[in-house]
């Protein structure tokens, strides 16, 4: 009897903890938005600016993340299939990006890109742009976002062991055909988890693009900075119809990861 | 295709695996690198295959030095003890990634996999994904897998140890028959003396990473090198001063010159052999093995005081490392 | 033992091998050079390139401090309650059934895939001016704390899920039929190997909190000595130009930062010592 209450108990300890914090903010931005039909929602959504803004995350969410997959896998292969001194350093510096704040690391992109900082007279001088650009967004996004593909690989890659890699050597595969056609397809779900993970994270920063963007409107506004400028601006509307769209994207997020979670355990 | 292997060292660290092994092995034979847990032979099969590299000595293969020479363009087929099968493709894939990766026109690639399948029984598997497959299953896989791409040498690296027993009584037969139709040098590692005298026309006996004899299985047994080898190939047990084969003792009923006097312990009858454990005079234990016609005709009993004379026997004297045989 | 006239070494297969090695790591480590090492280096040049003084001035200002303790306390504040709350839930998630727990499991993640900024502005529609329930915590501490609940939930659920599902059940039935009664049994037996997962959780969730900005931004109302965390005083700082100040009191975030992922790796070291 008494196991059966505790049991209950809990569960409404939990659902009451996820409805409190997660759920019930949720579902009343879906019910804002809507509250007065499609259509007010739709007209928030689709001004230039905020067009714009959508489309210059996906850019740079298309640029970050296949950086950053190619980086985690060489990453992962140099970590598990090769000996060398520093493998710890190496870790932390891969782990780095997980626990800094963004407002620290938009600082410190700041300091190196900008007019007086270290690489700032000598971009200057080729005119090239970099901060309040497109290119310092993208670095701050790539810096953020680093981590998620080698952690995720690493462990299956030890976990595989590299004895088909040597079957396919024996067999006459070369480096880049045994790459191709064994290391990569056995990692593959590890690869598309992380690749997910990334891609949300690219989509939903904030505070490190805010810093080097200069959030210029219609021009270096992305879509998590048009939500704060919106709200700024005092047309809720608005942020919530960029926010719906994030919060949809986030979703399918989620379920990518909960039907990839267990192939990428299984294999 | 022959393999010279001329004075290969290697070192894990302070682990000394291989110490200046030479080894010819015969064109077109089946030869068995036979030894211990940790005894180097899988370190000298995988420095042969080119997934090791060696400290110090050679490879030739076919006569030409292989010694820098990758696994990729050495042309040897490997068999791995587990299998290391491409989970991710299928059975007909597997056997044909050697030949893809040739790129082979495709109508060769799809005659040479049907042959192949149809040569180690999983012609009905082809479609197949190695985790649907048994142990052996995967490991006749392997095998033609291995063969695909026509090396001019077959290496398998202990390739029924993860099998159970009767699987691999039946793969040991099977893989000397395939070796009789295939004619491939082959070698195989394996710390099993029965496998390697089963099956192999020529032994390798490796022990703490130094070659201790090679020959045929009948030499090995008949004319052992070391004290090693007689006790590692065959059962051998110390008499006195020698070391002698349970077979090869004869019980007599009265003293004899160089027989041992003993009393018999205990007798067990067991099918065809009747197995003698005896007390010699300082307390320590040998066994006897003869035929139940020898036990029954030579009148043994429990308590019984005996004789035993050795044939055959060895000694191997050993001073500061070195091994001496004498035989009488 | 034998003539040493063949004897010569046979390297090359591994220099091949050590080719790659160096080429690889090289690409590795350029890259992080790059991306992470030079801004970060950038980062600490700036804070002490006014001095030592000049540091130490930005850094415990009134309201630098103010900012500072109030970001200490309510990432600890946290961390604890996710230790507690995040444990429960694992527990739930692993031990209980029920149907749509794939769907629970999956909502744990949100605040992974969810903009911080998305975040703060939703948790505003529920628990501020015009919330339907009439909660209105917007611009005080407690809207400090709800939003860092938020970002930090699922740390320690992701933590000690894993351990509690590798959790032999046969030690629990071991201490059962030696009289420990679910209390006891979950203090001395479950509790013990399940604590580093608690604790790394709880270190991944202090870290993240601690540097959390985007969802703070809008429901807190950045009011300096009262709502005002570290992030927000660093932004701040930067966009009134005051650079060296901003990284001053940004490097002590690094500091932190670093010393949190340290004790991670402690935990972890101390965790696995009993299967070594």
């Amino acid at each position: 009897m008494k196991g059966w209450l505790s049991r209950l108990g809990l569960r409404a300890i939990m659902l009451g903890y996820l409805a409190v914090i997660l759920v019930g903010p949720l579902a009343i931005v879906f019910w804002r938005t809507f509250e007065d039909g499609f259509a007010p929602a739709w007209d928030a959504l689709t001004t230039p600016e905020t067009l714009n803004a959508l489309k210059l995350t996906l850019i740079i969410t298309a640029i970050a993340v296949p950086v950053n997959t190619i980086f985690g896998i060489v990453c992962a292969l140099a970590i598990v299939r090769r000996r060398f001194r520093g493998k710890g350093l190496l870790n932390a510096f891969i782990d780095l990006p997980l626990a800094l704040s963004p407002v620290v690391v938009g600082l410190s992109l700041f300091l190196l890109y900008g007019q007086d900082g270290w690489f700032g007279s000598w971009l200057d001088e080729r005119g090239i742009d970099v901060l309040f650009a497109l290119p310092s967004m993208v670095i701050a996004t790539i810096f953020v976002s680093l981590p998620f593909v080698a952690r995720e690989v690493v462990p299956t890659l030890r976990e595989i062991g590299d004895e088909q890699e040597q079957a396919a050597q024996t067999l006459g595969a070369s480096g880049w055909q045994t790459f191709w056609r064994i290391t990569l397809p056995s990692i593959r779900w590890a690869v598309i988890y992380g690749v997910i993970l990334t891609t949300a994270r690219c989509l939903g920063e904030y505070g490190a693009v805010a810093v080097v963007s200069g959030r210029l409107q219609g021009q270096t506004e992305t879509a998590t900075l048009r939500v704060q400028e919106r709200y700024e601006a005092f047309d809720l509307a608005g942020a919530y119809a960029i926010s719906i769209v994030l919060a949809l994207i986030a979703m399918l997020v989620l379920v990518a990861m909960t039907v990839i979670r267990p192939k990428e355990e299984a294999a | 295709m022959s393999i010279l292997v001329r004075n290969v060292s290697k070192r894990f660290g302070d682990f000394v695996a291989l110490d200046d092994v030479s080894l010819d092995v015969e064109s077109g034979a089946l030869t068995a690198l036979l030894g211990p847990s940790g005894s180097g032979k899988s370190t000298l099969l995988r420095i042969i295959a080119g997934l090791e590299t060696a400290d110090w000595g050679e490879i030739l293969l076919a006569g030409k030095d292989a010694t820098a020479l990758a696994p990729q363009k050495r042309n040897v087929g490997f068999v791995f003890q587990h299998y290391a099968a491409f989970k991710h493709m299928t059975v007909w894939e597997n056997v044909a990634f050697g030949l893809k990766v040739r790129k082979r026109p495709k109508t060769e690639i799809a005659e040479r996999v049907d042959e192949l399948l149809n040569l180690v029984q999983l012609q009905n598997f082809g479609h197949r994904y190695p985790a649907q497959l048994s142990g052996g299953q995967r490991q006749r896989m392997g095998l033609a897998r291995a063969l695909a791409p026509e090396p001019q040498v077959l290496l398998l690296d202990e390739p029924f140890g993860a099998l159970d027993a009767r699987v691999r009584a039946e793969l040991r037969e099977w893989l000397r028959q395939l070796h009789d139709v295939v004619h491939v040098t082959t070698v195989f590692v394996t710390h099993d003396q029965d496998e390697a005298m089963e099956i192999s026309d020529q032994i390798a006996v490796i022990n703490h990473g130094s070659l201790e004899q090679v020959g045929s299985p009948r030499e090995l047994y008949d004319n052992p090198a070391s004290e090693f080898v007689m006790t590692f190939v065959g059962d051998a047990q110390p008499l006195g001063e020698s070391l002698v084969r349970p077979h090869d003792v004869d019980l007599l009923h009265e003293p004899a010159d160089g027989a041992v006097e003993a009393m018999i312990v205990r007798v067990t009858l067991l099918g065809r052999d009747a197995k003698v454990e005896l007390h010699n005079a300082e307390g320590s234990e040998f066994v006897v093995l003869m035929t139940r016609d020898q036990f029954n005709a030579g009148g043994y009993w429990r308590g019984q005081t005996v004789w035993a004379q050795p044939h055959h026997e060895r000694v191997f004297a050993t001073s500061a490392g070195d091994l001496e045989s004498v035989s009488s | 033992m034998t003539e040493v006239a063949l004897n010569r070494p046979a390297r090359s297969g591994a220099s091949r091998d050590r080719a790659a090695t160096a080429l690889s790591l090289g690409f590795v480590t350029t890259f992080l050079m790059v991306m992470v090492g030079l801004p970060l280096a950038a980062l600490t040049w700036e804070a002490t390139s006014e001095g030592t003084q000049s540091f130490w001035d930005a850094v415990s200002s009134p309201e630098s401090v103010a900012a500072l303790k109030l970001t200490l306390v309510a990432s600890f504040a946290v961390s604890l309650l996710n230790a507690v709350l995040g444990t429960i839930t694992a527990w739930v998630l692993v031990r209980d059934d029920f149907r749509g727990k794939t769907v629970v499991n999956a909502i744990i993640d949100l605040p992974f895939a969810l903009p911080t900024i998305v975040a703060g502005l939703t948790l505003l529609a529920l628990y501020g001016p015009t919330s339907p329930v009439g909660i209105d915590v917007a611009f005080s501490r407690t809207a400090i704390v709800l939003a860092l609940m938020f970002v930090t939930l699922p740390f320690v659920v992701r933590t000690v899920q894993p351990v509690l599902q590798e959790l032999d059940p046969e030690i629990e039935e071991a201490a059962h039929s030696l009289g420990a009664s679910h209390t006891r049994t979950f203090v001395r037996v479950i509790l013990p190997n399940i604590l580093p997962g608690i604790l790394s959780g709880v270190a991944l969730a202090f870290a993240k909190a601690v540097g959390e900005f985007g969802s703070l931004v809008i429901i807190t109302g950045n009011i300096p000595f009262e709502t005002e965390v570290s992030s927000v005083h660093i932004y701040g700082r930067i966009e009134s130009g005051d650079s060296s100040g901003a990284a001053a009191v940004a490097v002590v975030l690094l500091a932190i930062s670093f010393l949190t992922l340290l004790s991670i790796g402690v935990i972890r070291h101390i965790a696995t010592r009993h299967d070594r």
